[in-house]
């Protein structure tokens, strides 16, 4: 019989026997009777589930992440600590004094709640972004994006409010101070997180496993080859609570070394395939500019919190978004399986709708980006909304531009084909050719005809092409005047 | 009364006062710490609880051959199966007998055929998956335009009119024709239909629904059960969001859940999921209209000419109060002489349409807006100048035979919000940058709006209060509406503050529930805080009456001479007592120290048959200022700038009333401009599906879609006579200032073809809708360069050959 369930919720050891895998987060603790942490939506899009989880900042610091509490099996925080808006603060009751934390003291001053319904949730987003340890004031002063307090809206981008019309929940967001030095949530970031720990829970008809070490994963998953590997669960949960799939093994990756590396070499970076985005976008730091475009518009910052790029390559969907951006960086995958490691570029790496090159038991284990990168580069996704959307279209541009003439240029496209491509055919008509509007109006007609787009509710297959058409231009727009200043260098 | 009407209250909780200080929500700790309960919260299990799975038919149109429910109660952990024959009473989800609880007939894809009960959400949804029904797919209508070319309407087909519209238009200097087909909307409210139902020790159902409209509730779970109303009692503790998609949705599912409960003597929950509430439930309607349109030659609105089609969906549900209100409202806040306005319900095989925030007034408004934008480039007149020029003046009268009280506040409104927001100034940087952007453009547009303020149906516009001042002094509050985040109970409390003359603090509410305050109707209309308000106001007035008395006996006063405020009771120049030692001593002399309050609008009179009368107490007036900037590669635009100046009377609760105006903005944004309902209209398999089920495939607005700069000023000196505290309503009519954002999308677009033709943009407009849009505008442009011909929209000329707009 397996261990019992151990998370630490607020503050206290919450212990649970016999728990189905696929019961998540938010599902338990609302058993618990901590009713705060809503479903609105089941898939990590509106965010009225998020809880904070105390995660790795290096080994000897800790910090606050907002993560859905939808999504991931509640299993997968065995030996975790979670805190919720509950235990955040405590509103007024009969024996119990008001005591509401500085985050929530904002959002009740200033109007934040109407319905209520997506409050805690934000609560728990707020939280995180109010004790994110590099956040400082800032000289420039408050705009749409980040406040004078330096509070990144963005943190904010996965929690839909329905009544509010967001603006007074941003004049609370940007009208937090610095915690206090004796708040016990500040304190706790001096402290490693816990270590995620290995278990194994089985129900009927499906098992939950975090094996102990990598090489134990390669052996469980070339015995159990329809296993699926878990690292944020943001697709995981959607299968399992829109589809109910109830997969027979799911294993977990989040923890292991061997996927959580990123490291600079003279020729590569590599990125572990369990590094978290949030992680990604905060170790890359800008150093590679196509991936720092792209993490602002890819998902949310709860999702982000949760979400690797082995599981968005893995998953091999036309539309996930770091692919283009992977393509046009000439990105290779290291793939790994008990028999061994192979390295595979990208470009290689997907073979149809939802496949890839990846044989039974075999998993990536980092992706690889070339250190010597093309110095001109774009990122443009196409969606409805400005953040938090679905791709279109996304297309990724990285060029090199010299003396007036297109030396190299890699394009990767998603969402125009039944998996992402890269534009070979506008490369072709690019490369070698001068930088004028003449070559930029050529190569968009041979842009527009770049995969084969579908009608769908996301976008006509008109308007994709037109997308695909348009995107030289935008580029050549958008750096006409640095390029004519090169030129005349 | 020192208040900002601003928006930006500094912090507030705390003020802890009566009528017009910004109190933040009366939840707003119970919010901020996760702490307020919801319908599905109280349902949290003791392990006696059965939870609910529709089984849902996979046909847009179907008959119903067999339904056999025995493999799902081979299912482990399944209790029951509810089907038509466990109906006691009468097997209809609402009030006009076409809403089958358990239907024969498949009339929409999603439709629940039967519910299945289970120990776990898990054992229900699998004993539904066991659930086997045989259906005979049948012809299904599925867009509006089959509707309409098979002639498939339902209900009543009303005319509005006032004078001789075919003659205005014959003697209009400038006609125009055109077409105009817009989307619904789902509510989306955060939290999903829900209701938790059992039995008593009593043997009474106790049903706690998420419902805007208890009184319903508790009348058709009693029809459906075969009980009288005193049998049922229904809660509405508080709801996560409703917009109107809690007003006739949620009866039957709060029925399935008490037929489940009487039927297992279990506590049976029933909680939609998202994509359930998506496939099931009804949405804004959406509509298309024909038109014909003239103009004097001081592009004057002479006359309008038009057909109306509301897409209603399989039932009625509210489709006909609906269209009433879209035709009352299509004059939204101009002058129209002349006017005739056919109105129809198309029936059609998908979810039934129903109330979302407006009721039919966004959807006429939107069609004379759209109108105006068109047309203003050929007439030659700005559109900003164009909307001014028509706007309402004194004395005028609606279409429906209404005189506009308050008309000249709009040209106030007007004056007021350009001097706010600049609006000289930034016309001429916004011809700048534009003259500098090739590919970047940026346009404002400003928009009025005027709505009515009542129920159509007169017969709703009654509210009612139970009001109880304890012992002690303290007091509490029950009244008939219910609280889905638009602060009604915030403002109660006030109201009772202010006419007890106590602290807030002193003044409690009770859940609302229909054992408290019988007969309700429905927290809808924008009316929550006018009828309960009127109603708490009456109650508390009793009592306050009963104890001036006391208070004038001991203090030695007139009772006329008796003022309350803040906790004490002053007999004017001879001193004063606390509130609690009055209430104290009004026990002990046998004074009556709880009330029932009424409360019922005056003046109202409605002839629905000939569309004429005067249904509204009033109307709430409002105007929005947006800038926009569209990007010419994609169509995708950025909202730089909102000011509003809206109208609120007096406002109750400033904080409250802000919080409703900028919500309901921005959900009005949400409606024009970003969320997309698509159903599966081919032919295949899924025909009928809703497409855009999920919060992954229909976007709501993020913070990302706020304007960059919003500020929101609330209309001074606006005292409504006969209304509570000299207040309006604001739950519905700020939605409709986003048509400020949709015209100032439409100017940008003209900004990058030759300025003087037609923008035609589709709705909801979407980056890509604006996109094509861009691109029509500047194959306009390359035109007029090529061949320096007419344009299109400036040869539209005068009568008599119509100039079409379009089609």
């Amino acid at each position: 019989m397996a261990d019992p369930l151990q998370i630490t919720v607020n503050g206290e050891l919450r212990t649970t026997e016999g728990l189905p895998p696929r019961v998540n987060l938010l599902d338990w603790l609302r058993s618990l009777g901590l009713t705060g942490a809503k479903e609105g939506c089941a898939e990590g899009e509106c965010g009225a589930c998020a809880v904070l989880v105390a995660r790795p900042d290096g080994p000897e610091r800790s910090r606050w992440t907002s993560v859905n509490a939808c999504l991931p099996p509640a299993s997968s925080f065995d030996g975790q600590e979670v805190v919720t808006a509950e235990g955040l603060g405590t509103a007024g009751a009969p024996g119990v004094s008001e005591d509401l934390h500085p985050v929530q003291r904002e959002m009740a001053e200033r109007g934040g709640s109407q319905c209520g319904y997506c409050t805690p949730g934000f609560i728990c987003s707020m939280a995180a972004e109010y004790y994110r340890p590099e956040r400082a004031p800032r000289e420039d002063g408050a705009d749409a994006h980040c406040g004078a307090n330096g509070f990144d809206l963005h943190a904010l981008s996965g929690n839909l409010c329905r009544c509010t019309g967001y603006r007074p929940i941003r004049d609370a967001a940007y009208e937090l101070g610095e915690p206090e030095g004796e708040d016990p949530l500040r304190r706790r970031l001096g402290r490693g997180a816990p270590e995620p720990r290995p278990i194994t829970v089985r129900s009927e008809e499906s098992a939950f496993s975090r094996p102990r070490t990598f090489e134990e994963l390669l052996r469980a998953y070339a015995e159990e080859t329809d296993a699926l590997l878990m690292a944020g669960a943001t697709d995981l949960g959607v299968e399992s609570n829109i589809r109910h799939l109830r997969p027979r093994l799911v294993l977990a990756i989040d923890h292991l070394s061997e996927l959580r590396e990123l490291s600079f070499s003279d020729d590569v970076v590599r990125i572990g395939s369990g590094v978290t985005l949030s992680e990604v976008e905060r170790l890359l730091d800008g150093r590679v500019p196509l991936l720092a475009q792209l993490m602002p518009l890819f998902a949310s910052r709860l999702i982000r919190n949760s979400a690797t790029l082995g599981g968005n390559l893995g998953t091999a969907s036309p539309i996930g978004d770091a692919a283009p951006v992977l393509l046009a960086l000439d990105a290779s995958l290291v793939l790994a399986s008990a028999e061994g490691e192979r390295t595979v570029r990208l470009s290689e790496f997907f073979t149809g709708y939802r496949e890839t090159v990846m044989a039974p038991g075999e998993l990536i284990r980092a992706v690889e980006v070339p250190m010597s990168q093309l110095p001109t580069t774009a990122f443009y996704k196409i969606a409805k909304r400005r953040f938090d959307d679905i791709s279109g279209v996304a297309v990724a541009i990285a060029a090199d531009v010299e003396d007036g003439t297109f030396r190299e240029v890699r394009i990767g496209l998603g969402g125009v084909a039944a998996t992402p491509i890269r534009a070979s055919a506008t490369e072709d008509a690019l490369r070698g050719r001068p930088w004028t509007a003449e070559t930029i109006a050529d190569a968009a007609a041979v842009m527009a005809g770049e995969g084969t787009p579908m009608d769908d509710l996301r976008a006509s297959a008109r308007y994709r092409s037109a997308m695909l058409e348009e995107s030289l231009p935008r580029f050549f727009a958008e750096f006409a005047a640095v390029e004519v200043e090169g030129a005349s260098r | 009364m020192n208040r900002t009407p601003e928006t930006g209250f500094g912090p507030t909780r705390g003020a802890g006062r009566g009528v017009g200080s910004p109190e933040s929500h009366e939840s707003a700790a119970q919010h901020v710490t996760g702490t307020a309960l919801y319908t599905d919260d109280i349902a949290v299990g003791d392990g006696r609880t059965l939870h609910a799975w529709p089984v849902q038919a996979p046909h847009a149109r179907a008959e119903i051959l067999s339904v056999d429910v025995e493999p799902a109660r081979r299912v482990e952990g399944v209790v029951r199966v509810l089907t038509a024959e466990d109906v006691p009473g009468t097997n209809d989800a609402g009030v006009k007998q076409d809403e089958p609880l358990f239907p024969d007939t498949v009339e929409f894809y999603g439709h629940a055929v039967c519910w299945v009960l289970g120990e776990t959400t898990e054992a229900a949804r699998r004993g539904a998956e066991a659930v086997s029904v045989e259906y005979e797919p049948l012809d299904s209508l599925v867009t509006l335009s089959e509707a309409i070319e098979a002639g498939s309407f339902q209900g009543r087909r009303p005319v509005l009119s006032k004078g001789d519209a075919a003659a205005g238009l014959e003697r209009s200097a400038r006609r125009f024709s055109g077409s105009f087909e817009f989307g619904g909307q789902d509510h989306f409210y955060l939290e999903t239909h829900a209701s938790f139902a059992f039995v008593d020790e009593g043997g009474q159902v106790m049903v706690h629904c998420s419902t805007q409209h208890p009184t319903e509730t508790q009348e058709i779970v009693a029809h459906v059960l075969d009980l009288a109303s005193h049998e049922v009692t229904v809660q509405s503790l508080r709801m996560g969001g409703a917009f109107g998609g809690k007003e006739m949705q949620p009866h039957g599912f709060a029925a399935v859940a008490a037929l489940g409960a009487t039927l297992t003597g279990r506590p049976v929950r029933l909680r939609l999921t998202r994509t359930q509430d998506m496939t099931m439930t009804g949405k804004r309607h959406p509509f298309a209209a024909d038109w014909e349109v003239g103009f004097d030659d001081d592009g004057h609105l002479t006359a309008l000419r038009a057909t109306i089609t509301s897409d209603g969906g399989w039932a009625l549900d509210l489709s006909e109060p609906v269209l009433s209100r879209a035709l009352c409202h299509i004059d939204n806040a101009y002058s129209i002489p002349d006017v005739e306005v056919q109105g129809r319900i198309a029936r059609t095989n998908k979810t039934s349409q129903t109330a979302f925030r407006g009721f039919g007034g966004p959807q006429g408004m939107l069609i004379i807006e759209d109108i105006l934008g068109r047309c203003a480039p050929a007439l030659g007149v700005a559109p900003d100048e164009l909307r001014r020029r028509n706007l309402y003046s004194a004395g005028d009268i609606t279409p429906y035979g209404q005189p506009v009280r308050h008309a000249e506040r709009l040209e106030d409104l007007w004056g007021q919000l350009e001097e706010r927001g600049d609006a000289d100034r930034r016309r001429r940087e916004i011809e700048e940058f534009n003259a500098a952007n090739p590919h970047t453009k940026r346009a404002m547009a400003l928009t009025p709006v005027k709505f009515g303020i009542s129920f159509n149906f007169t017969a709703f516009n009654q509210g009612g209060a139970l009001v109880h001042v304890y012992r002690d002094g303290s007091v509490l509050i029950n009244h008939g509406g219910t609280e889905m985040g638009q602060g009604l109970h915030t403002k109660m409390r006030q109201v009772a503050a202010t006419a007890l003359g106590v602290p807030l603090g002193r003044v409690r509410l009770a859940p609302t529930r229909t054992d408290k305050v019988p007969n309700t109707s429905a927290t809808a209309a924008s009316s929550g805080a006018d009828l309960n308000g009127g109603a708490v106001k009456d109650a508390c007035e009793q009592i306050r009456g009963r104890l001036a008395e006391v208070a004038g006996r001991r203090l030695g006063v007139h009772t006329e001479d008796v003022r309350f405020s803040e906790g004490t009771v002053i007999g004017l120049g001879q001193g004063s007592m606390t509130f609690d030692e009055v209430v104290r001593d009004a026990y002990f002399q046998r004074v009556q120290l709880f009330a029932a309050g009424y409360y019922r609008t005056q003046g109202l009179h409605w002839d629905a048959a000939r569309m004429q009368g005067e249904p509204f107490k009033y109307f709430a007036y409002g105007v929005a200022l947006s800038e926009v900037e569209v990007d010419g590669f994609t169509g995708a635009y950025r909202l730089l700038r909102t000011d509003i100046v809206h109208d609120v009377g007096d406002s109750l609760s400033p904080l409250v009333d802000v919080g409703q105006v900028e919500g309901g903005f921005l959900q009005g944004v949400g409606w024009l401009t970003l969320e997309e309902l698509r159903w599966d209209v081919s032919e295949g398999e899924r025909r009928g599906r809703v497409l855009s089920q999920a919060a992954s495939t229909y976007k709501l607005p993020s913070f990302s879609e706020m304007p960059e700069h919003l500020k929101v000023h609330l209309y001074e000196r606006a005292t409504e006579t006969g209304v509570v505290y000299g207040s309006k309503a604001v739950g519905e009519p700020p939605l409709m200032l986003a048509f400020s954002v949709r015209e100032a999308l439409r100017s940008a677009v003209a900004a990058f073809g030759p300025g003087d033709v037609e923008v035609d943009l589709g709705c909801p407009s979407t980056p890509e809708e604006v996109f094509w849009a861009v691109r029509r505008a500047r194959e306009a442009r390359r035109t007029t360069r090529d061949h320096a011909a007419p344009r299109a929209g400036a040869s539209a000329e005068s009568a008599p050959a119509p100039a079409a707009v379009r089609g």
